[in-house]
């Protein structure tokens, strides 16, 4: 079975992010793998290594850039499919998803699995455009997976619950956190990521074009909130806390 | 002359509020505002006259299916190659009709948007980022295009005459590749107290309480306060309580008039759920963490500490009066 996991690389959630004079996030720093991928790569790696198989990790990638990419690899991924294309800047969810399903269709996947939105975007509707464009079913907001021979039942986060459903491979699910435990890379799953092969694709390549439709047009800062009272717990906040709530007529 | 096309949020049959939210939207946007329903096309057409819908088309109840990939390809083929607005809630089957649609119809996805206009020709989008401090406009160049938007971010608003929308039966695309997944099962999580969306008072826990069993405090709290207990997606991932508990981003939204943030640091997909809230109560062990910068009270102290003695002032505050 081939497994492709669609990854993304963003910047450092932890650090301020800002955007450009082009109103776009600024991705200047460091290409990190999107924490919410790990769980993907997991599930494909235990699924594949259930079943037989490789997982191949599927990403769009800005200038070429690859460390994010490598630390996929280096969590025991096989190989890479990287497409970076300039013309791929500002790029929306379906020409992603467009880039994304045209890799799957060459690699000959049966199974694709992605995160349930990004971290740094979070759209949360590639997984299911990459489906339509397949014309493969999508089974979507996944928080646990079972595949018995091609067929794959799913738990699906819904509102006030969940519920079981099913579909046959070839088939697209997307990933809650918390679906699988990711492991760590291991010093030797590292070390061989270095030299696992990378293929760097453009959209030539692919035989797409594309054509970029959205953009933003302005940017102002929320209105604040006013600020309030911080006070140090010395025994006693709950005192301050209750008048709080008097306050505000909850008590 | 475009249609604003409204794919209806139904809960087992029956019309989540967000859809009025949807059509107040959609109203910005067209005069002629569709919506497309699966089961219960009376009721809607009832339900929706009063906020100015001009059509209701029902597919008819779709079934132990998913419905969210048969809507978004039932409205593509409803649309054929007129300009459109799609319209969908950011919720579960939302999304995935959402993303169908836009596969069939070609069209750009905006999602999140939090509110939604017209400056001529084009559709503008209002998005809330980094944790919901900058507000972005976006705009799609594009005659048919796809949004997705946040519940609770549009007001609800019922015009001043009624229309009488018409009711017409489509049927739903269901033989298009990929659409057709099945419900094997539905398992409802129950939780305990009002409903998180609609409490008027919202206590939710995450790391800073230590251990599963300290979450206790939060559902006291709660209770005591005649609200609804939340939690961060933290310990929702780490499993101390079900997801159905979820305050943020791929949670539930909130905006309740108190929200009380109980060792829960403040992460940007956990402030744009509920930094709605009118009057917000943070404690928090970390004088740095971001719950503070959006707190009208915040408590710089340990959770485990404090709630206990917190508790019982409520208590006593509650029977002195």
């Amino acid at each position: 079975m081939k497994v492709a996991v669609c990854t993304k690389q963003i910047p450092d959630p932890q650090a301020p992010q800002h955007l450009g004079e082009d109103l776009r996030l600024v991705r200047s720093g460091k290409a990190l793998l999107d924490d919410a991928d790990t769980y993907g790569v997991e599930l494909g790696l235990r699924l594949t290594e259930a079943s037989g198989g490789d997982v191949v990790v599927v990403s769009m990638v800005p200038g070429g850039e690859t460390a994010g990419v490598r630390q996929a690899l280096a969590m025991g991924a096989a190989s890479a499919v990287v497409v970076s294309d300039e013309r791929l800047e500002g790029a929306d969810a379906l020409t992603t998803a467009r880039v994304l399903a045209a890799v799957v269709r060459r690699l000959g996947a049966d199974l694709v699995i992605t995160a349930t939105e990004s971290t740094d975007g979070y759209t949360g509707t590639v997984a299911g455009q990459i489906a339509g464009l397949l014309g493969w079913p999508a089974l979507t907001f996944t928080r646990g997976l079972h595949l018995e021979g091609s067929r794959v039942t799913a738990e699906r986060q819904v509102e006030d619950g969940v519920w079981v459903v099913e579909a046959e491979l070839p088939c697209v699910v997307s990933v809650t956190a918390g679906i699988v435990d990711p492991r760590y890379p291991s010093f030797k799953g590292i070390m061989s990521a270095k030299s696992k092969p990378v293929e760097q694709l453009s959209l030539d390549d692919l035989g797409l074009g594309v054509q970029v439709r959205e953009r933003v047009r302005s940017a102002r800062e929320a209105e604040a909130r006013s600020a309030g009272t911080v006070i140090e717990d010395d025994g006693t906040a709950e005192a301050a806390i209750v008048a709080f709530l008097e306050s505000i007529k909850v008590l | 002359m475009a249609t604003a096309w409204v794919i209806a949020e139904q809960r087992d049959g029956v019309l989540a509020p967000v859809t009025a939210e949807l059509v107040t939207a959609a109203r910005e946007l067209a005069v002629d505002v569709a919506v497309l329903v699966a089961g219960g096309g009376a009721e809607a057409v009832e339900a929706l006259g009063r906020f100015g819908v001009t059509r209701v088309v029902d597919v008819g109840p779709l079934g132990d299916v998913l419905a969210g990939p048969i809507l978004g390809a039932t409205v593509a083929r409803l649309i054929g190659d007129a300009p459109a607005f799609v319209l969908t809630a950011q919720t579960y089957t939302g999304r995935d009709a959402a993303a169908r649609a836009s596969v069939e119809l070609d069209a750009p996805v905006l999602t999140n948007a939090v509110g939604l206009r017209r400056d001529g020709a084009e559709l503008v989008t209002e998005h809330q980022i980094f944790g919901g401090s900058l507000v972005v406009e976006a705009a799609a160049d594009a005659e048919r295009v796809v949004v997705a938007v946040r519940p609770k971010s549009v007001v609800a608003v019922e015009v001043d005459e009624q229309t009488q929308p018409t009711l017409s039966a489509a049927t739903a695309v269901t033989e298009a590749p990929g659409v057709m997944v099945r419900v094997i099962e539905r398992r409802r999580e129950e939780r305990a107290g009002p409903s998180l969306d609609e409490a008027t008072v919202v206590v939710s826990g995450g790391r800073g309480l230590g251990k599963p069993e300290a979450y206790r405090y939060v559902e006291e709290l709660a209770s005591l306060l005649g609200g609804a207990p939340g939690a961060s997606r933290a310990i929702v991932d780490a499993g101390w309580v079900p997801y159905a508990y979820q305050v943020g981003q791929t949670g539930t939204t909130v905006k309740p008039e108190l929200y009380v943030a109980v060792g829960i640091s403040g992460a940007t997909q956990h402030l744009v759920g509920m930094k709605g809230a009118k009057h917000i109560v943070a404690i928090n062990k970390d004088k740095d963490a971001p719950i503070f910068s959006v707190a009208d009270l915040g408590v710089v102290g340990d959770a485990l500490s404090l709630m206990p003695r917190l508790i019982e002032a409520v208590r006593e505050r509650r029977h002195a009066s």
